[in-house]
């Protein structure tokens, strides 16, 4: 499935396995910076990296400090290859574009969850698309 | 998002790779909140300070960016890990790399203040001024009860803020955002500052959009002031609250909510520690608890965290001393929050007031938490 009109966030192209959650994420709390691993036992993908993936997920929340968050999991080679949000927040903009991971948001009318789908994603930033539910 | 010349330059790296990368963050943040173009920002306040927070990733960049980069508007910081007078306890380690962030930020040109409260410890500008806050406790707090204008800035968007003096004229900033569309309908007996924490961590949740309006609770004193901002900056993305409003949307806070919350973050009935101080405790606060602990002892370690300014200001009107005669410990230029104070190995649990603390004290520092209002850790916890 091919989803356009996306909003460029954050430009560049990235491909992966999509890790997909509802739940909003606090980078800063909830994620382990070296590995990429969700270490919250409350939030839906426990125990799961965000290495290599295309991440989707609705936005982030919490600790302004989760843009270095995201710069950080860079730096050790864990970050998400691309980022979807449903509406793409301040931190994690600012985090990504400080990364150089790409970033989209959804455009108005499209649900989060059409996403849930297929073994591998793309998301083409410049082109305002993103292409799940290939292998 | 449209930009002048002299910005698409910049954005371009014609003025050197640090104002380059700050445009760029710029510019995310810009199409990210639906801005048509920057602003001029008067003051920028940045988080990221704390070594445990941004890491040795965060480090370097700031090592690295601050080596060309200058603020070119007022920026403060907030707290780093330690207070730089009691270093005890604290790894050498730990110490050197903390000090090599705060002057990465003091080359830059920041003042150290190393604070959560600029609010408190700064003159403030005039109603409607556009400020770039990324301290969330500091950004609700300035949009709801001083009438700044600022998002609920990242570290890093707040960094971009203060080496360009531009910030992307959005969201908050714009009337229609700081009206409300959802309202909290309260039917609760507000008793503490700890319940204004419930509720601030209830709506953040609860509430999607920037602006939330709180209906049925009284004009609010300082100190419940900052635990509802503290609070509500802490569970979600919005960045502002209306005292009463009318709003489309209606949710309700009530025992059920309330309880709900202390089950998510109160995960113990008692520990060896008490913290106070997220955010830092203002004067107002310094005196209630002197006023409750006087002539008392702690029966705990119990430690304090404030700015360096407060505490200088309670040094001079005897109030730091009383405080001192219960038994509590000052720290200043750090905060409950990510403190190197408070590890997992020292400690298995801590008792605090403040709701912000119990999130990061439980999510980050692994340690569980009993929250209780600063009246009851005061009556259990003095003798």
């Amino acid at each position: 499935m091919i989803i356009s009109n996306c909003r460029r966030i954050v430009g560049g192209t990235g491909e992966g396995k999509p890790l997909f959650t509802i739940q909003p994420i606090n980078f800063l709390a909830m994620v382990n910076a070296k590995t990429g691993t969700i270490t919250d036992p409350l939030h839906e993908l426990y125990g799961k990296s965000v290495k290599g993936s295309v991440l989707i997920f609705p936005y982030a929340i919490g600790s302004s400090v989760s843009a270095y968050a995201l710069y950080s999991l860079k730096e050790y080679g864990s970050a998400p290859s691309a980022v979807v949000c449903s509406k793409a927040d301040i931190t994690t903009a600012s985090g990504c574009a400080l990364a150089n991971i790409p970033v989209v948001d959804l455009p108005n009318g499209i649900p989060l969850s059409s996403l849930k789908q297929g073994l591998q994603a793309r998301v083409e930033a410049d082109a305002r698309r993103i292409i799940v539910g290939f292998s | 998002m449209e930009l002048a010349r002299d910005e698409e330059k910049a954005l371009e790296g014609n003025s050197g790779e640090a104002l380059a990368t700050a445009y760029r963050i710029l510019v995310a943040i810009g199409e990210a909140t639906g801005a048509k173009k920057l602003a001029p920002v008067k003051w920028a306040h940045i988080s990221g300070v704390n070594y445990n927070t941004i890491g040795d990733g965060g480090m370097r960049f700031l090592e690295k960016f601050s080596a060309s980069a200058k603020f070119a508007i007022k920026t403060t910081i907030n707290p780093m890990g330690y207070d730089r007078c009691k270093p005890e306890d604290i790894p050498q380690s730990f110490q050197e790399r903390q000090e090599n962030i705060a002057s990465s930020y003091e080359r830059m040109g920041a003042k150290p203040s190393f604070t959560c409260t600029p609010y408190e410890v700064f003159e403030l500008p005039q109603k409607g001024t556009v400020v770039s806050f990324a301290e969330s406790n500091a950004a609700v707090f300035s949009n709801s009860l001083l009438g700044l204008r600022t998002n609920k800035e990242s570290a890093l968007s707040a960094l971009a803020s203060s080496v360009t003096g531009k910030t992307p004229l959005s969201d908050l900033r714009l009337e229609e955002a700081r009206n409300p569309k959802t309202a909290i309908e309260s039917d609760f007996d507000f008793r503490t500052e700890l319940d204004y924490g419930l509720l601030g961590y209830f709506a953040g949740k609860a509430v999607k959009d920037s602006c939330v309006a709180l209906n049925n609770i009284n004009k609010l004193d300082t100190i419940q002031a900052k635990a509802l901002c503290a609070a509500m900056g802490t569970s979600g993305s919005c960045g502002m609250f209306t005292l009463g409003g009318k709003a489309k949307e209606k949710i309700s806070f009530g025992k059920k909510e309330a309880q709900a919350v202390m089950d998510e973050l109160s995960t113990a009935d008692d520990a060896d520690i008490i913290t106070l101080g997220s955010p830092q405790l203002g004067i107002n606060e310094l005196k209630l608890l002197a006023k409750l602990t006087e002539t008392k002892k702690f029966t705990r370690r119990c430690i304090v965290f404030c700015s360096r300014t407060i505490y200088n200001s309670a040094l001079k009107i005897g109030l730091a001393g009383k405080i001192e005669k219960s038994g509590a410990d000052f720290r200043c230029d750090s905060c409950t929050c990510l403190t190197p104070y408070v590890t997992k190995d020292r400690y298995d649990a801590v008792i605090t007031n403040s709701v912000k603390g119990a999130y990061y004290l439980s999510k980050s520092n692994k340690v569980k938490v009993a929250l209780k209002d600063i009246k009851t850790i005061a009556e259990e916890y003095t003798q």
